[in-house]
Parts: C-alpha cells; sequence; structure tokens
C-alpha cells in the first residue's frame, strides 16, 4: 500500500515535469511543419517536416542585426561589469576604511532597485546623457552590478592572503595584484558571474524596449517581440514558433552543454 | 615578470604600493576611493539620482511653465481607478504566482534530489523555461492559449471540451498570465530548494526516523525549519519578480481586457511611454517601489528569523 501511494507519487511529479517540456516540444514540432497545418497544435504530428519556417523568420525579421546587438550589449555589460565587480569586491574584501559597511549597504540597495524599475527617470538621465536610443545606454545602468560586486567579496575573501602577502613584496600596486594575482584564482567566481549576466541581459526586455526607439538599435527580445505579433495576425504559429526559437536557441543550446555550470551558477545568484 | 607591471593603460594606474604596505589610513582611502569610483559613478547616475529625481518629480504639478511643488499628483494618483485595479491585480499575480511556484518548486525538489538519470532529465525539463526570455515565453503561450486552433483547445476538444477565450476572458486573463510566469520560475526557484536540501544532515533524518516519524512528519519537524534561510532568502527574490516580469503583459494582453491583467509597473510604463504624463509615473514608481522596499525588509525579517532558528 505505502509502495503503491508512493509510485503514485512519483509518477506524478514525472508528468508534471514532462507536462512543463510541452511548450519547448510545441516549439520544435510548429517550427518544422512547413506552411500552415490544420493540426498546428498537434504535438505528435505526421509530417511533412522541413526548414522553410526557420529561412522565412529569417528572411522578415532583422535577425542578423539582433544578434549583433544583443552580443554587443550583453557583452559589452559583462566587460564593463568585470572592471567595476573587481575593483569593488577588492576594496570591500581587502581594505578596512571608514564607511565601508555603510557603502556596501548602499551598493545593495541595487538589488532591488534594478532599471526596469526606475524607467522614468532613468530614461531622463539617458536623454539628458544623450544617451537615449544607443546601445550604450542600453548597457549604462548595468556596468556597475551590486550582486557582482558582493560576489567577488565573497570570492577573494575566500582566497588566502599569502599569495597577495607574496606578491606585494615584490612592489606589486593594487591593479596589478588584482589582475595577476586575484583575478586568476577567482576564476570560477568571475564565470559564475559571467553565466548569469550574459543569460539576464540576452533575456531582457523592458529597458532595452524602452532606451531604444530606432529599429537599427533593437535586440533580439524586442525584435521577436514586434515579428511575433506581425505573423501572429497571420496565424503563421510555425514562423512564430521558428523565430521564438532563433531567439531562446542560443542560450537553450548552451545549458543543455554545460548543465552543471549553468546550475551551480544560478545557485550561486541566490545567496544575494 | 616585467611584463607585470605595464600598466598605465589601466583606470586604476598610479595607486601608490606604499601606500598599501604603510597601511596608512589616507593611503588605504585614497585606494578605496579609486577603486570603488567606476562602480560609484555608474550607481549614482542610474540608482541613486534616479531616486532623488523620481522623489522630487512626483510632488512636480503641472507639466508646463506654471509647474508647482504639491501632493496633486498623489491625489490623482490614489484616485485613479486604473492605479487601483493594477495596484490589486498585483497583489494578487504576487500571491497567485510566488505560492504556487514556490509549492511546486519544492514539491519537485523534495521529489527529484536524489540524482538518478531520470531526475536529472526532469530537472533539466523544469528548468529550461529559466533560460529563455519572458516575451519567447509569452509567444509560446500566445498559441498554446490561443482559443479555439491552439494547443489547449486543441486537446481539450478531444475530451469534448474547449473554446475557452484563456487571454481574453476578463476573469481568466490574469491567471493564465501568472500560469505563465509560473511555468517560467518554478524551476528558478526549485534549484534554491535543491542547493537547500542538500545542506539538510541526513543524519538528522535518520535519527527522526528510528524515533518513529513518517515521511510527513520528518518534512514537517526536520526538513521544513531548516529549509527556512533558503525561503528567507528566496521570498524577496520572487516578491521582486511579480513586481517587475511584466514582459508578458506588455506582449500578451497589454493589461487588457478591460484592466484585468493590469499590474504596477505596466500603468507605470503606460504613463511614461503612452501617456507621456510623468507626474503620474513618477508617483506611482515611489509608491512601487516604497512597498517593495517594505516588503523586502520584513521577508529579510523573516531570512533572520530562519537563521535563529538554525542556529
Amino acid at each position: 500500500m505505502r509502495a503503491d501511494w508512493r509510485l503514485l507519487c512519483a509518477l506524478l511529479i514525472a508528468a508534471t515535469a514532462v507536462l512543463w517540456a510541452v511548450p519547448f516540444l510545441w516549439m520544435a514540432m510548429a517550427s518544422l511543419r512547413p506552411g500552415v497545418p490544420a493540426d498546428i497544435a498537434s504535438l505528435t504530428p505526421a509530417g511533412p517536416f522541413g526548414l522553410s519556417n526557420f529561412a522565412e523568420a529569417w528572411r522578415s525579421g532583422s535577425f542578423p542585426l539582433w544578434y549583433l546587438n544583443t552580443l554587443l550589449v550583453a557583452g559589452g555589460i559583462l566587460v564593463g561589469q568585470l572592471v567595476t565587480i573587481t575593483a569593488a569586491g577588492y576594496a570591500f574584501a581587502r581594505l578596512s576604511f571608514p564607511g565601508r559597511d555603510l557603502l556596501f549597504a548602499m551598493f545593495l540597495l541595487q538589488l532591488l532597485l534594478i532599471p526596469p524599475l526606475l524607467i522614468v527617470p532613468n530614461l531622463g538621465t539617458l536623454v539628458s546623457l544623450r544617451l537615449y536610443d544607443t546601445l550604450p545606454g542600453i548597457m549604462a545602468p548595468y556596468f556597475a552590478s551590486a550582486f557582482g560586486t558582493f560576489l567577488m567579496r565573497q570570492t577573494f575573501r575566500a582566497i588566502p592572503r599569502d599569495y597577495e602577502e607574496a606578491a606585494m613584496l615584490e612592489g606589486a600596486s593594487i591593479p596589478v595584484l588584482i589582475q595577476h594575482v586575484l583575478v586568476p584564482l577567482a576564476r570560477p567566481g568571475l564565470i559564475a558571474f559571467a553565466i548569469i549576466s550574459v543569460t539576464a541581459h540576452w533575456n531582457e526586455f523592458l529597458w532595452p524596449l524602452m532606451a531604444v526607439s530606432s529599429p537599427k538599435n533593437q535586440v533580439l527580445t524586442v525584435g521577436l517581440a514586434s515579428f511575433a505579433s506581425g505573423a501572429e495576425a497571420g496565424s503563421a504559429w510555425g514562423i512564430v514558433a521558428a523565430g521564438t526559437f532563433l531567439v531562446a536557441g542560443p542560450l537553450l543550446v548552451l545549458f543543455l552543454v554545460f548543465q552543471r555550470r549553468f546550475v551551480s551558477s544560478f545557485v550561486f545568484s541566490g545567496i544575494k | 615578470m616585467t611584463s607585470l607591471f605595464v600598466e598605465d593603460s589601466s583606470p586604476l594606474a598610479g595607486i601608490s604600493p606604499a601606500a598599501v604596505r604603510g597601511r596608512r589610513p589616507r593611503g588605504i582611502w585614497l585606494s578605496a576611493a579609486a577603486l570603488l569610483a567606476p562602480s560609484l559613478v555608474f550607481l549614482i547616475a542610474f540608482t541613486y539620482w534616479p531616486i532623488v529625481r523620481v522623489l522630487a518629480e512626483s510632488f512636480v504639478v503641472g507639466r508646463f511653465a506654471d509647474h508647482q511643488a504639491g501632493l496633486g499628483n498623489y491625489q490623482r494618483l490614489f484616485a485613479d481607478p486604473h492605479f487601483a485595479r493594477a495596484a490589486w491585480n498585483n497583489a494578487v499575480y504576487a500571491a497567485g504566482t510566488i505560492v504556487p511556484s514556490l509549492c511546486l518548486a519544492l514539491l519537485f525538489a523534495l521529489a527529484l534530489r536524489e540524482t538518478t538519470r531520470l531526475n536529472a532529465v526532469l530537472r533539466t525539463l523544469v528548468v529550461m523555461p529559466l533560460l529563455i526570455p519572458l516575451v519567447a515565453a509569452a509567444a509560446l503561450f500566445t498559441f498554446i492559449l490561443l482559443p479555439g486552433d491552439g494547443l489547449v483547445d486543441f486537446y481539450l476538444a478531444r475530451l469534448g471540451l474547449g473554446m475557452v477565450n484563456w487571454l481574453g476572458d476578463p476573469d481568466l486573463a490574469l491567471g493564465s498570465i501568472i500560469a505563465i510566469t509560473v511555468w517560467k520560475n518554478t524551476g528558478y526557484y526549485m534549484l534554491f530548494f535543491l542547493a537547500g536540501l542538500a545542506g539538510v544532515p541526513q543524519d538528522l533524518l535518520d535519527a527522526a526516523t528510528i524515533d518513529g516519524a513518517g515521511a510527513i512528519r520528518r518534512f514537517r519537524a526536520v526538513t521544513l525549519p531548516l529549509l527556512g534561510p533558503t525561503f528567507g532568502f528566496v521570498l524577496p527574490i520572487a516578491l521582486l519578480n511579480a513586481l517587475t516580469q511584466i514582459d508578458h503583459v506588455i506582449m500578451v494582453t497589454q493589461g487588457g481586457p478591460s484592466d484585468a491583467t493590469n499590474l504596477l509597473l505596466y500603468y507605470i510604463y503606460q504613463q511614461a511611454a503612452q501617456n507621456y504624463d510623468t507626474g503620474l509615473a513618477s508617483s506611482a514608481t515611489v509608491v512601487s517601489v516604497a512597498a517593495l522596499l517594505a516588503l523586502s525588509f520584513i521577508s529579510l525579517r523573516m531570512l533572520e528569523r530562519g537563521i535563529h532558528y538554525e542556529s
């Protein structure tokens, strides 16, 4: 009797988990079915299959431009963040100066006050800095990262001071010390941060939607929104599915390949 | 070794090593200032200054030359039935997304915590939505919930049911938006519960078993209290998500039908981007941020209590 119950529970959970994958299964099926089949909702279609939806999506959207802009934005944010968070993380981990704890608390405020929430004033700031409708305008609010600073502070604290002291005796300055002694030792933390940061900004929508107005500066998510509403209007669901895959696919594939890395990074990210 | 010292292009160059080695307070302060400056410039420009600015703008009444300070925006805001609806919807949305997704996440974590090959695959399936943009999820669910030809109706029709206007019926639309969010976020929370469960000592559970505690008793008396800190930091994240994740509302329902899916940030977005009503948008931002800070503070207090419980 007890074993039956356990089996039933396990089956229910497994069924729910499989249910979770249904949207992806539909995306895969619909994107591979050319034309406008009547049973486009079917998860077990008979075929025929083909790649014409992808070709059509690629032609009707500006995917090469959107990929480029998204790569520039996510990459640019990451590079900026790596500079700011290693420097600030070191200061909070190793230097003791008056007001340090208060300042650290001020940094952490950014965990809650994320840019989409402060859209109204941030747009004003972008306009006065002449960054409105530019890619650097999308990136600027993210160059400082409270979460990254916190992560680097923890990471540096876990590194024994002996390494630094040896380098300092040789006369190394703080920048040299950070770059050549600490950063190599902090690589796992930096990689975890990079995964979280790139995932967040590849997928972000509201802020890039607001910070940019001309089509040439659109990123993938913003492009997908306008692309999908166009294709939906024509009931071209196979093309919507293909376009969605083009946007979501790269990270999904990376996740499936480097799953363990991703998972440990996400768990890391919760230690805010 | 010499290459180590070619550092002139670095923005941090010029900090005297003697300052650090000597540990002179002034030198340390200078080093700290130089190291923190890059972060502080951006924090000031895009976190602190915006707070000052949005507070100030929320008290500016009148858009043109004759503007003056006052509470007019707040009076208009609290008199606006759309804002009241958005606030109420957001409360429903927060409760409706946080409670089910945390319960489901905990159930998944409990059921899938042993690493077998099957469990690993099932865990992957649950986590996958976390990796895709919310607008991509919205695009998929627009079809899934489409009346008639959509995925849900297609399979409901086989059961003799169907033709439900999930996103177009004012009574169902918020529920549908909630379902998308639960689908998207449950895997993320599950990861935290898996990590939390890994921290529950097996000998405690074994001891409870020896004392005759059944599975449910073990969960309530041992596992759940030890997950207190996990709840403590998942809850603020979930709250923040409930306020800021509105991409699918923008893309699928635009707050409708008849305000049924209007949420606070969507209301702010509408006032700012469509009505160009900076005063209303600013006062709504102030109220929303204040609510978020208050709720996060409360859940952080819960986190502290969770840790005390543990020790």
